[in-house]
């Protein structure tokens, strides 16, 4: 049985997407048409009941973020796609943006009329550069055939869409930062209050919205809602790209509808582990994600249920590994990935993450020392109540669920690591 | 600092300097494009870097202090003020490559140049650097190469066949 679906991927492969005549000719641009007939109430009201959470990691509900963005007062307003998806494992916006960039243009439209915004900003990573012409073009020919501009399709409602470029750094995946780094400067998140969407990108009420987000919305509106609400279990309707790697032998990019067992997405979708090893555990939703062990794969993949089990669906990045990496290993290597990748501005994360490197590294060796495990569970928890932003307070989502699931490979023996 | 208005440049010459004005022009002489402007200017700088002299320039260009633009270089990952090599190899090091087994790729990419990581070559042609996930996990271990990535890297040969494009 089939256990993929196709939505939000519907168009991947089914037109050229260096060429917009070609993305007409499959129906395209029949959500932004559709959208400028209705009000913008009327467009919140529809994502509202479509529940889509944002995808780039925090889960927000699309709607109600739209319709706080409306209700701000301001006659200039900017909508941002945040398309610097940096967590490891996740790759499913580069998929996104390589095969249905128009669709993204079309959901980037979409948000601004709802807002009430001029201007869209799309925020590349660096890692992404190759995908730049192909935006550019998109944006050029959208631009060309009046679905960008002034006045889009004699609406009255006026849009431009500036392609912007991140420089490696992953903390500009948060939304204050990767406002900052638009603005030309480093990436260092910003205090809130005030919230972005009151005063954001140039001092202007800023909206910021995943990739996959605004795909969603554009496809909401091509079809309606109710083929996407088929998908997945009542609390968590739709579908959710994945990004599915590892030891797993078939990786790549699955639109999955919610409600799939883990089990399903490694063992249906993936073909299994690598070489038919063992699972060992998975982590969901990047770095800044949780480990989950074999034993608790059968949890159906949804908001609700990996809630209760302390995962989350994040990024959606599904990562597997088998039996021949040690939990401290991978432990290890996030950690030097979030010292890497820590701005420096707070103390908690920079000061935290250094510290509990050094006593990782001893748990790697084998040479911690007897309260090493609780030290390090303390700072992990100051950083994820003190830091100041969503990086320093998610970094040590691996290490806290290591420690919870996999007590054994923690435990001090003679002061040697079994 | 003192060689900032000197005029014995290294690097920056009449024809970098005008394709420096050209990208600058391009972007509208618009401050908040800096980090794509540093971007684009690093690439067409010989080892891919950006000396001061540059830096200067176009600090003096787009009239943004230096110091703004050192915070900008010193910050970002992609952006290097030390000369890098004509081949910047990058090796990701996050979690998904390191399951699926890049100590191969690693070892044979150290074999191959004659190098370490975080080294360049002696006769400055290749760099070779560890970098974050940039998202090619479906085809891990993998590197990349100037900006071009290149996937399922598990044997010495595969990764000597990707080097041969680059002597």
């Amino acid at each position: 049985m089939l256990k993929t679906v196709s939505f939000i991927t519907e168009n991947f492969g089914k037109y050229d997407p260096k060429s917009i005549d070609s993305y007409l000719s499959i129906g395209g641009f029949t959500a932004v048409k559709r959208a400028l007939t209705m009000s913008s109430n009327e467009i919140i009201d529809m994502a509202k009941a479509a529940s889509i959470k944002g995808r780039g990691g925090a889960a927000y509900d699309t709607g109600r973020k739209w319709s706080q963005a409306a209700s701000v007062p301001g006659l200039n307003k900017v909508v941002i796609c945040n398309a610097d998806e940096g967590e490891p494992c996740t790759f499913k916006d580069r998929a996104i943006i390589e095969n249905d960039p128009f669709r993204l243009l079309e959901g980037m439209i979409i948000a601004g009329y709802t807002v009430g915004a001029q201007n869209g900003y799309i925020y590349l990573r660096e890692e992404y550069s190759h995908l730049r012409p192909l935006l550019i073009n998109a944006i050029a020919e959208s631009k060309a055939k009046g679905f960008l501009g002034q006045n889009i399709l004699g609406s009255g409602f006026s849009f431009e869409i500036h392609l912007y470029s991140g420089a490696g750094a992953y903390v500009c995946g948060e939304g204050s930062t990767l406002i900052e780094s638009i603005e030309g400067k480093s990436g260092r998140p910003r205090i809130k209050p005030p919230f972005i969407k009151e005063c954001g990108l140039f001092q202007l009420p800023t909206l910021v919205n995943n990739v996959e987000t605004l795909a969603i919305a554009a496809a909401a509106l091509t079809h309606g809602i109710d083929d996407y609400i088929a998908f997945g279990t009542e609390k968590s309707p739709g579908s959710k790209i994945i990004s599915l790697a590892g030891n797993v032998k078939k990786p790549g990019t699955y639109e999955i509808p919610f409600g799939l067992t883990i089990r399903e997405i490694i063992y249906d979708i993936g073909g299994g582990i690598t070489d038919d090893n063992e699972l060992k555990f998975f982590q969901l939703g990047g770095a800044s994600g949780s480990i989950g062990p074999a034993s608790i794969v059968d949890t159906p993949y949804t908001y609700e249920d990996l809630g209760k089990v302390g995962l989350t669906v994040g990024s959606g990045g599904v990562l597997v590994v088998d039996d021949r990496t040690r939990v401290i290993d991978f432990v290890k290597s996030i950690q030097d990935f979030f010292i890497h990748e820590s701005c420096g501005k707070c103390t908690p994360c920079r000061e935290g993450n250094r510290q509990i490197l050094r006593i990782v590294d001893r748990f790697v060796d084998g040479a911690q020392n007897p309260r090493d495990l609780e030290t390090a569970e303390r700072f992990a928890h100051i950083m994820s109540n003190c830091a100041f932003c969503g990086l320093g307070e998610t970094a040590q989502s691996t290490l806290l669920s290591a420690i919870k699931y996999f007590p054994e490979e923690f435990e001090v023996k003679g002061g040697k690591l079994e | 600092m003192s060689s900032v208005n000197a005029t014995t440049f290294e690097v920056l010459n009449k024809e970098l300097a005008a394709k420096i004005d050209t990208i600058i022009t391009n972007n509208a002489n618009n401050s908040t494009k800096l980090v794509g402007i540093l971007l684009e200017v690093q690439a067409i700088v010989p080892k891919q870097y950006l000396p001061l002299e540059i830096a200067a320039y176009i600090s003096q260009k787009m009239n943004i202090p230096l110091s703004r633009i050192y915070d900008v270089i010193s910050f970002y990952a992609a952006l290097s003020d030390v000369p890098r090599a004509d081949c910047v190899i990058q090796l990701c090091d996050s979690v998904v490559c390191k399951v699926t087994g890049n100590t191969v790729l690693k070892e044979s990419l150290q074999e191959l140049l004659g190098i370490k990581v975080n080294e360049i070559t002696a006769d400055g042609k290749y760099a070779l650097e560890p970098t974050a996930c940039f998202g090619a996990c479906d085809i891990a271990p993998a590197i990349r190469v100037n900006g071009r990535v290149f996937g399922h890297l598990t044997s010495k040969e595969k990764v000597k066949k990707v080097l041969d494009n680059y002597k």
